[in-house]
């Protein structure tokens, strides 16, 4: 068994595998915004942009854009069959009322307690930018963060306590990074699954709060290599 | 006062009484629904130390982007200025520019506050983050909340679709995005639109931003920077 850690692309594969038939989603920039190309053929996912769109399709082919249908990341974009388009403020009562059932975010921090950091790096040039983050966190029923386990520096990102600016407090439910998948329980992080080829012990020696689990620990489903 | 037909003859003329120091919300997210033209007549009529309140500070010579480059905006209320906004983050770095940051939801909501006549609201979006600072916290029904005020402006610059002569709109796909809550929290709202046509000619079933809440209208073709 070889043992790499999980490419951007293979945390995105394993995070589709947590989207319901028919959820409602949103998917922030970065891994998260992978996802969308490994949703299973056989299941439809209602992709939220919060410019005003539910129900999200792929990207415009070359030659079809149209400037006025596009995503939050100004790409080109179209349309499954029972869209919506909508304003902001409609866009945002989804957000934070509480009515997307699965949103999945990229994170610099997550902290034991499931606070996220993942707007601003301290001591970043320039102005930074807050966008919907905030109101995606507070208000998703369930919050995923995928994200690389530690930092390029080799710093831990899922920490006792977060120390960048947060985004929002106790909002991460699950964390899938490119070593495991973490659930955040009221008794601490449950390590669920671990990538192919690494121990639990591995893991916790990247993961600075004390990780839960028992017994072998299955590893993480990645079709594609 | 015509309230029959609002459209005027000119970008130019939509703009011309807008002054120095005036505060204004620009419409647009993501390349779409940016009025554009109204942003070029503004850079043209040249008023200054403008506030600005919009999700983001456009592209680097685009969108709001023109009137970083002639410097007249001091001080901003965005969600997310954007890397791209080169002027912007020049300006900023050198200490030349405020900036509020808010939330994306809590930015529209607080318009949406103020075009409706409520001073201001508890919200859950930032507690406990930076946001937060300053701001009245509250505990209710056993959930932490923090009291966002009302967000309004001198003017409001937005782009739809249609308009017809007394200002109902129309927009058009993701172009709708900030533009219909703009509108209705506004002293003055100036729209450009692709097209106006007669009255009663748009179906009211359709309409999105009712004309109560449209000023001026103006016919200008969508332009769109990359």
């Amino acid at each position: 068994m070889s043992k790499q850690r999980l490419t951007r692309e293979q945390i995105a594969e394993r995070a589709a595998l947590e989207l319901p038939d028919g959820a409602y989603v949103n998917l922030g920039w970065g891994i998260p915004n992978l996802i969308a190309a490994y949703v299973p053929k056989d299941i439809t996912i209602y992709f939220h942009s919060e410019n005003g769109i539910l129900g999200m399709g792929p990207r415009a082919p070359q030659g079809q854009e149209d400037f006025d249908l596009v995503d939050a990341m100004k790409v080109p974009v179209t349309l499954v069959p029972g869209a919506a388009y909508f304003s902001q403020v409609d866009a945002h009562v989804m957000t934070r009322g509480g009515h997307l059932d699965i949103c999945v975010l990229g994170g610099l921090q997550v902290s034991e307690k499931g606070d996220l950091a993942n707007w601003r790096v301290p001591g970043a040039k320039g102005a930074g930018g807050i966008g919907g983050a905030m109101d995606i966190s507070v208000g998703a029923q369930r919050l995923i963060v995928t994200m690389e386990h530690t930092a390029k520096d080799g710093l831990r990102k899922i920490v006792n306590k977060c120390t960048y600016p947060l985004t929002a407090i106790e909002c991460v439910n699950t964390i899938v990074t490119d070593l495991a998948v973490i659930d955040v329980t009221p008794e601490g992080l449950a390590l669920r699954e671990v990538a192919p080829g690494f121990t639990p012990e591995e893991v916790q020696a990247l993961t600075e709060p004390k990780l839960r689990y028992s017994g072998k620990v299955p590893e993480m489903a990645i079709k594609r290599r | 006062m015509n309230r029959k037909n609002r459209v005027y003859p000119s970008v130019d003329e939509c703009v011309a009484d807008i002054p120095d120091g005036a505060t204004i919300m620009f419409g647009g997210f993501g390349g779409a629904g940016f009025p554009n033209n109204l942003i070029q007549g503004l850079a043209r009529r040249g008023a200054r130390n403008l506030s600005v309140i919009s999700n983001n500070c456009g592209t680097s010579d685009g969108e709001l982007g023109i009137l970083f480059k002639n410097r007249q905006i001091r001080h901003v209320v965005a969600a997310f200025p954007g890397p791209g906004a080169t002027y912007f983050q020049q300006q900023f770095d050198a200490g030349e520019i405020d900036l509020e940051l808010v939330p994306q939801g809590i930015l529209c909501e607080r318009m949406r506050a103020f075009g409706a006549g409520i001073p201001a609201f508890y919200s859950p979006v930032g507690v406990g983050t930076d946001v937060a600072k300053g701001k009245e916290e509250r505990v209710i029904r056993g959930k932490r909340y923090i009291l966002e005020q009302a967000l309004g402006a001198d003017y409001a610059l937005i782009r739809a679709h249609r308009a017809d002569r007394m200002g109902n709109l129309v927009y058009r796909k993701a172009g709708r995005n900030f533009n219909p809550i703009m509108a209705t929290a506004a002293k003055t709202t100036i729209v450009e639109v692709e097209e106006v046509v007669e009255t009663g000619e748009l179906d009211p079933e359709t309409i999105v931003t009712p004309s109560i809440f449209v000023d001026r209208i103006v016919v200008a073709k969508g332009l769109r920077y990359v």
